[in-house]
């Protein structure tokens, strides 16, 4: 017990270095350095589903065989890039890792209700991306959404990768659940319902999706290996099944996913912007309710992804329309980011360069949306490079910026050193610059009629495509850049960050930067909340 | 911040394990633990609702098949489980009693009769099973007489097993946290937690027989 006592006292002593050696992280139930378990391993993931998509985009860089001699190959590498990124790097990113960090932090926890199915829940998602390793020894080639009658005939191995992500699936569970109860149950005195920090009611929306949306798919996966074990007769057509009930399970998780994958970034927006506006988030109560509402919607609005697979007209109107009203909580929150910015005292620090570039992202993610919502339209844009466009700004430039953003923001609390500004300004650039340059193209390449997944294309594509792998590598350059001036501060630095380097008022920022093991050297006791900046009664200025 | 809300320092943290591990008070970690098991208990359901929505879908492509093909199932091995699991069922709510007044002993021997029940339900599904197999109506062995069958025994089998496989499941959970520590004398009227818990589960496994049993068997 002295150690702890004193942990309280001695500023040098922290959750980084308060135990040494490999074991005592790789076992450490502690939420901090569970985040720093994930991070790794799905920055590894993130690297290897960048390899691919590089090694796409470099085949697509002329036309005719560039580099992969055979279609089945260019099948594998888009299937690789497609489930690497989704399964192991976008669906545990903010959760697992910042979640992870800033939940208990955020509320006046020392951690999270369930300590050990924390680190369970982490080799749970280990075990699943090593299934996932094994089967790329006969890797699989029908695209990351395993559309049936295709995955129930290939002759690749399917029924390992299903059960990679089956298994990854029931992590996501596990620590949604977790996340759940920790923010029901842990919350310290005075921290109310409507004083909790929006990326804490942006996290217990996606904690519900993740609970309640996953298991779906999990049975829907399982369902594919019972039809290749022993012809189960529920998906395959040539046995009496249905492919059409596969997407219907399928999208039943896998478009709240998208939701599992966005609404953490934009409650990681929600806390940056206010900060470096300093001005109080416009309209916290709305920012809370259109999260809520969106992953509300969210559940009966997957059948989008199939207007064109024989639904019946009644359904396609429906789920047309329904889509139409996601856009409402998104624009309500576009609005309340833009509203706090207006007049603020804005700096325009690296964090806050990728919030606006956020923002800005993902209003054309979000309008492409509505395009694509629409029925008539959507026959013409489906399965084009329209739809590869529309996704990757809301995900790439929505989930994945939204966690580049959250790094450099919570950099100085997780690691307690300060990176440099000027070089990490150049990385944004880099990375921002060489995402448009990718992705701009591929919207006229979708409307000019270039189908997704395809090995090869007519000469007259070629420029597009051209520029779109040359913006590819700048994008790839960014993130390496970034990421790798990250990591050698955390390593090397040699700026020791203060406490509270940008005046944030909310709980994480309150405690020493990095925190001790138990968070809080006493439970906080919570009275206003945390945006009051620049308000009479607020702290600071 | 002036007032210390809750001492830092818990001094009911076991030697050699980290203080944050037992970080709530009893009354705060028996709520959030139960909190979870609902949770848990509502993924289950949905694990299983896929499967009842296929099977909904299925019986209104294959009417007929799905008729027929019911007729094969066994109706008095299915009722007779289905009797067995409410006797469990109803053993594990004593035995959650039990553990409220600290009755060990009682917890153990209700557990041990939900436990036992769960072993006649499985050696007689493993019956049914073997006769199907018998008669070519089972995966791998499947009888060209009975392919129209498939789509109904396709369902019928992943449907039934995973349920078999969430009794052994729920078998291991009242040994593990329910008769093991009751042997030891664990339980008391301020600590039951496991105990409820396990039940909890066990009730669901009970459950979702009681929806199998009927759409299986009776309906078709």
């Amino acid at each position: 017990m002295a150690a702890h006592v004193s942990a309280a006292v001695n500023e040098e002593l922290n959750y980084l270095n308060w135990q040494k050696g490999i074991w005592s992280w790789l076992t450490s139930t502690d939420h901090k350095r569970i985040c720093f378990l994930y991070l790794f391993t799905i920055l590894l993931f993130f690297l290897a589903g960048g390899v691919a998509a590089l090694l796409v985009r470099t085949e697509l860089a002329f036309a005719g065989p560039t580099i992969i001699t055979d279609p089945h190959t260019y099948n594998v590498l888009f299937t690789m890039h497609g489930v690497f990124m989704i399964f192991l790097f976008v669906v545990p990113g903010i959760p697992a890792t910042l979640g992870n960090f800033l939940i208990p932090l955020m509320i006046g926890a020392k951690d999270v209700a369930f300590p050990r199915l924390n680190l369970f829940s982490y080799y749970v998602y280990v075990i699943g991306a090593l299934i996932g390793a094994i089967a790329m020894f006969n890797p699989v080639d029908t695209g990351w959404t395993f559309y049936a009658p295709y995955s129930t005939t290939t002759g690749t191995s399917v029924s390992l990768m299903v059960l990679a992500a089956f298994v990854l699936g029931f992590s996501s569970i596990l620590t949604g659940l977790n996340f759940i109860v920790t923010i029901h149950q842990l919350r310290a005195p005075g921290m109310t319902w409507m004083r909790l920090p929006v990326f804490i009611w942006a996290s217990y929306a996606t904690a519900v999706i993740q609970t309640v949306a996953t298991p779906v798919v999990g049975m829907t996966l399982l369902l594919i290996i019972a039809e290749r074990a022993f012809g189960a007769g529920i998906f395959d057509p040539s046995k009496g099944g249905d492919p059409v009930l596969m997407e219907h399970l399928f999208w039943f998780y896998s478009h709240p996913v998208v939701y599992i994958m966005v609404l953490p970034a934009f409650g990681v927006v929600g806390e940056i912007i206010p900060v470096f506006s300093r001005k109080p988030l416009f309209g916290y109560k709305m920012v809370v309710v259109s999260s809520m509402a969106i992953a509300a919607v969210g559940f009966i609005v997957w059948a989008h992804h199939m207007f064109v697979a024989g639904i019946s007209d009644f359904s396609a109107k429906f789920f047309s329309i329904v889509t139409f009203l996601v856009a409402i909580p998104t624009a309500i929150k576009v609005f309340n980011w833009v509203s706090t910015m207006y007049k603020g005292s804005i700096s325009f620090k690296t964090p806050m360069l990728y919030a606006m570039a956020f923002v800005f992202l993902f209003m054309v993610a979000g309008t492409t949306g509505i395009y694509l919502a629409m029925l008539g339209v959507d026959v013409y844009y489906h399965d084009t490079y329209f739809v590869v466009a529309h996704f990757h700004y809301t995900i790439q430039g929505g989930a994945v910026i939204g966690l580049i953003a959250a790094l450099h923001f919570w950099f100085p609390k997780m690691t307690g050193k300060m990176y440099n500004e000027t070089v990490s300004k150049f990385a944004f650039a880099a990375l921002f610059i060489g995402f448009n340059l990718t992705f701009i193209p591929q919207f006229i390449l979708g409307m000019d009629g270039m189908p997704r997944r395809y090995y090869d294309y007519p000469a007259q594509y070629q420029t597009l495509h051209t520029i779109s792998t040359i913006g590819a590598y700048l994008n790839g350059f960014g993130y390496t850049f970034a990421l790798v001036n990250l990591l050698w501060t955390a390593l090397f630095g040699k700026v020791k960050a203060p406490r509270n380097p940008y005046n944030s008022h909310s709980l994480e920022w309150q405690t020493q930067s990095p925190p001790i093991h138990e968070n809080f050297a006493e439970i906080p006791v919570v009275t206003e909340d945390p945006y009051s900046y620049g308000t009479p009664t607020g702290r600071g200025h | 911040m002036s007032a210390v809300a809750h001492p830092i320092v818990d001094h009911n943290v076991p030697a050699g394990e980290p203080p944050h591990i037992h970080h709530m008070d009893p009354v705060t970690a028996y709520g959030a633990a139960k909190l979870g098991m609902w949770l848990f208990l509502a993924t289950e359901i949905l694990l299983f609702a896929v499967m009842f929505c296929s099977f909904a879908i299925m019986r209104y492509y294959h009417l007929a098949e799905f008729h027929d093909a019911s007729k094969h199932l066994n109706l008095w091995a299915g009722g007779f489980n289905t009797i067995v699991l409410l006797i469990s069922s109803f053993t594990a709510a004593v035995a959650v009693t039990k553990a409220q007044k600290g009755d060990n002993a009682g917890v153990v021997k209700n557990f041990a009769i939900s436990l036992f029940c769960g072993l006649i339900f499985l050696c007689v599904k493993g019956y049914e099973y073997s006769e199907k197999a018998h008669h070519g109506m089972f995966p791998f062995v499947w009888n060209s007489d009975f392919y129209h069958y498939k789509n109904f025994l396709g369902l019928y089998f992943c449907m039934s097993g995973l349920h078999a496989l969430h009794v052994i499941i729920g078998m291991a959970i009242l040994y593990w946290y329910g008769i093991r520590p009751a042997t030891k004398g664990r339980f008391s009227g301020k600590y039951y937690t496991p105990v409820e818990l396990g039940a909890l589960y066990w009730h669901l496994v009970d459950l979702i027989w009681i929806y199998l049993f009927p759409l299986l068997y009776l309906v078709g």
